[in-house]
């Protein structure tokens, strides 16, 4: 199905959505703005000429120095209709879009990853930590500006140190509730 | 009479246990025996090729996304090759199409051997693990005969094949194909009426058809669950629609209809297998003709002017890929193994990521576990086949 076909599909479903088709060599794509992104996969999955039921995955790319500056990419597959579909969410440097997990469970994961790499933050997301970079990890390594070889000094810790006085005391403690 | 605990209890599970398939960590709360809540976490083997492979040329990246998913290295190959020649709009000849399919489903036959023998060992099956790598051990050999590595051959190229097929190909895969069928007979022996076996399986780790695509599950998960979605029916690649071959199916979604239903694809590759073999010739071209991106052959090299130019300028400056981006999938033995590539027209890839199927089915997994026993954790990691290599890439 061509882009302007799931446009023509959408526009009454989701009125006075801005819905722009976007150049593919493999299936359609279809630009969506970020604040009527979650009313659009809701009808994508739904409608029944349509029935997007799941999302394959969530990624971006960083074409710095473009502006705006990110574009967030979903990849949508409907198993009943044998369609593929490629959203994409224009994002500017500073920006953030909402989260479409409460769509498709699946997407906080890789809306995660998303944010770990690129810094592209997800409103309502409700988990965005770092997934695969360590927690202390600083900047955003898929970024375009980001260094590609630098060295990090090795994290060291503190040894854990206790005091004679609580050193007695967690003992005294650990009795007192044996005895209980 | 002191009252009874009540609290639960936090136990660390990884990242080096032995259940966990390599390094994830899973944060469990216990109540008893009961899991009340699992946390994953991932990331240890992180090593940022997604990031290395924008700094290589467009046919370095194949030996850098072989590693990502090692057990399965040449679905993910062959996923980022057909994206690429996707966009420079390539098609193959027929032969390489059938060496690529028939590469890609030994390839699916390894990768399952590896996940039938551990899978069977961490459920108290161990001697299975030996009589699964005994047979892995032949597919690595046919690894090493066509490319001279076992586990990370890049054989399969961006145009094509890295090379001919070598003397004695033939007759290496047919004595394989040959042997295989009996020892598929003699693991479901082990297994599939194993009482044991089946009172750990049964009824254990239930993924509905809804859940699963709501996690974004595809391949034998799905599958194992009612679904009939596999990429080489629905969105045919490499001249699959011409081989005939069924998708295996079950219904109860838990651990032992995803076994059925590998064990059953395990026997649809060797019928392919055996499909694709008669149709490959032991010599023939293994490349296609666009030498933009084919470097000539050796002896050409040696005598025309032109040609070494052109491989001159393969390997030192590369070839370019119009602007644009792709989105190729395949069915990769964890299920939907895709590689989404964006180019901007130069001699190096934009951006290159690989749609990782373990990376969802841990995602999952804290919501089949929850409410069962720890045992049965173990059970459901095993099932959902994950890599963490292909996990965190």
């Amino acid at each position: 199905m061509e882009a302007s076909a799931i446009i023509d599909i959408l526009k009454p479903l989701v009125p006075g959505v801005a819905l722009e088709p976007g150049q593919s060599v493999d299936f359609a794509t279809i630009y969506v703005p970020a604040d009527r992104l979650v009313e659009t996969c809701l009808v994508l999955r739904d409608a029944p000429a349509l029935e997007f039921k799941v999302l394959a995955e969530v990624t971006a790319a960083d074409y710095l120095p473009r502006e705006p500056r990110y574009e967030v990419v979903y990849h949508l597959l409907s198993i009943s209709k044998r369609l593929r579909l490629r959203l994409k969410v224009r994002v500017p440097g500073n920006g953030s879009l909402p989260t479409v997990q409460s769509v498709w469970r699946g997407a906080g994961w890789p809306e995660r990853e998303v944010w770990d790499m690129f810094g592209i933050v997800f409103d309502n997301h409700g988990d965005l930590r770092r997934l695969l970079m360590p927690e202390d990890w600083e900047g955003h390594p898929q970024r375009k500006d980001y260094p590609v070889q630098i060295r990090k000094a090795t994290q060291t810790y503190e040894p854990l140190e206790v005091s004679e006085e609580e050193f007695r005391a967690n003992i005294e403690r650990d009795r007192v509730k044996r005895a209980h | 009479m002191a009252e009874l605990r009540t609290e639960t209890m936090t136990v660390n599970m990884g990242p080096q246990h032995p259940s966990t398939h390599g390094v994830l960590r899973l944060v469990l709360e216990l109540d008893g025996e009961v899991i009340q809540s699992v946390m994953p976490t991932i990331g240890y083997l992180h090593t940022g090729i997604e990031k290395t492979a924008e700094q290589k040329k467009w046919q370095q990246v194949i030996p850098l996304v072989e590693r990502m998913d090692y057990l399965a290295a040449q679905s993910n190959s062959l996923a980022y090759a057909l994206s690429v020649e996707k966009l420079l709009g390539l098609t193959m000849p027929q032969r390489v199409n059938d060496i690529r399919v028939l590469i890609a489903e030994l390839q699916r036959l390894a990768s399952h051997l590896i996940w039938l023998g551990t899978h069977a060992m961490e459920i108290g099956a161990v001697s299975m693990l030996f009589y699964a790598i005994r047979e892995r051990e032949l597919l690595l050999n046919i690894n090493e005969l066509i490319a001279g590595f076992r586990f990370f051959p890049s054989y399969i190229r961006i145009g094509g094949l890295r090379e001919d097929l070598p003397r004695g190909f033939h007759e290496t895969v047919n004595e394989f194909l040959d042997r295989f069928p009996t020892k598929m007979d003699e693991f479901e022996r082990l297994l599939t009426k194993n009482d044991i076996f089946r009172r750990r399986t049964e009824g254990v780790g239930v993924v509905t058809l809804e859940n699963a695509y709501q996690w974004g599950l595809l391949g034998p998960i799905a599958r194992g669950a009612g679904s009939d979605y596999d990429v080489r029916k629905y969105f045919p690649y490499c001249g699959y629609e011409t081989y005939d071959f069924v998708v295996p199916t079950a219904t109860e979604g838990d651990v032992y209809a995803r076994y059925r239903v590998r064990i059953a694809e395990m026997r649809q590759s060797i019928n392919i297998c055996r499909q694709a073999i008669k149709r490959i010739s032991p010599t023939g071209v293994w490349a296609c003709d666009d030498t933009r991106v084919v470097p000539p052959p050796k002896d050409k090299v040696y005598t025309e002017m032109e040609a070494l130019i052109q491989h001159f300028l393969i390997y030192s400056q590369g070839f370019t890929v119009p602007a644009g981006d792709c989105y190729v999938p395949i069915e990769g033995p964890r299920g939907e193994h895709g590689c989404y590539i964006v180019s901007d027209g130069s001699n190096r890839p934009w951006r290159v990521k690989m749609r990782a199927p373990s990376f969802m089915a841990i995602q999952a997994i804290p919501s089949i576990v929850q409410g069962g026993l720890i045992a049965d954790l173990v059970a459901v990691i095993g099932s959902s086949d994950v890599v963490m290599g292909d996990c965190d890439r």
